[in-house]
C-alpha cells in the first residue's frame, strides 16, 4: 500500500460517511455540517490529484461561502427536525435495496470501465497552467461569470425582499 | 494508483446525492443533496483532467463552483420565499401545482 492509497482511503471513507450522514440526519443543520466535512475531504482529494488551486477554491468558496449561506438560511427559517416519513412498504422493501444496488452497480461499472487510466504529469505547474488557460483561452466565459453573479445577486434580492402588499402580508392581515 | 478509484468514489457520492434528493422531505436538505451531486461531478472532472494530463477539466470545475455559488444564492432566496408563503419547508406541503 502506497502512502497515496492510504490517504485516499481515509479521505474517501470520511467523504462517504459524511454523505451518508447528510441523508440520515433529520436536523437540517446536522446535514449541513456533514456536507461541510464531505467538501473538506474532497478538497484533500483534490490536493492528492495535484490540483492545489481547485482545492483552495473548494475550501474558500464551497465549504466557506456557500455552506455559510446554507447555515444562515437554516437558522433564519428556524428549520427544525424533518417530519418522520412514513415510508410506504414499497419504498422500504423495494426502493431502499434498489438504491443501494444503484450505488454499487454505478461505482463498479465506472471503476471497471476506467481501470486502465493512469495519472499523466502536467507539463508546467498546475496552477500556472490553470491561470494561463483561464485568462487566455477562457477569458470570455470568465468575464461572463461576473455578469452571472451580478444577475444572481439581483435575483436573490428581488426574490427575498418583503415588498408592500406581498401575498404573505395580505394573508396575515 | 489508478484513477478509477477516484471515479468510483465520485459515482458513489453522486448516487448518495441522488438518493438524498429522492428520499428527503426538507427542501433545504434536498438542495444540499444537489450540492453533493455537484461536488461528485467536480471530483470526476479533476480525476479525468489528471488522467489526461490536461487542465481544461480544472477550468470547468472552477466554472462549476462559480455557477453553484450563484445557484445557491438564488435557490436559497426561493426557499425563503416558499417558507414565507407556505409556513413550511416540507415539500409534501408545497403542492399548489398538483392536479
Amino acid at each position: 500500500m502506497t502512502p497515496q492509497l492510504v490517504i485516499f482511503l481515509i479521505l474517501a471513507a470520511i467523504a462517504v460517511a459524511g454523505a451518508v450522514s447528510v441523508i440520515l440526519q433529520r436536523e437540517p443543520i446536522h446535514s449541513a455540517i456533514s456536507l461541510i466535512t464531505v467538501m473538506i475531504a474532497l478538497a484533500g482529494l483534490f490536493l492528492l490529484l495535484e490540483s492545489e488551486f481547485i482545492a483552495a477554491v473548494q475550501i474558500i468558496v464551497y465549504a466557506g461561502a456557500i455552506m455559510v449561506l446554507f447555515v444562515f438560511v437554516i437558522m433564519l427559517l428556524n428549520a427544525g427536525a424533518e417530519e418522520r416519513t412514513n415510508m410506504s412498504r414499497m419504498a422500504r422493501y423495494v426502493g431502499v435495496p434498489l438504491a443501494i444496488f444503484l450505488l454499487i452497480e454505478l461505482a463498479y461499472q465506472v471503476g471497471a470501465a476506467t481501470l486502465s487510466m493512469t495519472a499523466q504529469p502536467v507539463a508546467d505547474g498546475a496552477t500556472r497552467g490553470l491561470s494561463m488557460l483561464l485568462f487566455q483561452d477562457f477569458v470570455f466565459p470568465f468575464e461572463l461569470t461576473s455578469i452571472l453573479i451580478l444577475i444572481a445577486i439581483l435575483g436573490a434580492l428581488v426574490l427575498a425582499q418583503r415588498s408592500e402588499g406581498a401575498p404573505a402580508q395580505r394573508a396575515q392581515q | 494508483m489508478p484513477i478509477s478509484y477516484y471515479l468510483a468514489l465520485s459515482a458513489v457520492l453522486f448516487g448518495l446525492g441522488v438518493i438524498g434528493f429522492v428520499f428527503k422531505r426538507n427542501i433545504i436538505t434536498i438542495f444540499m443533496s444537489i450540492e453533493l451531486m455537484l461536488n461528485a461531478v467536480n471530483l470526476a472532472f479533476i480525476a479525468f483532467a489528471r488522467a489526461l494530463g490536461q487542465l481544461q477539466g480544472q477550468v470547468f470545475v472552477f466554472f462549476v463552483i462559480v455557477v453553484a455559488a450563484a445557484e445557491a444564492a438564488v435557490g436559497l432566496a426561493i426557499v425563503i420565499v416558499i417558507a414565507r408563503n407556505r409556513q413550511s419547508l416540507n415539500v409534501e406541503r408545497i403542492n399548489l401545482l398538483k392536479l
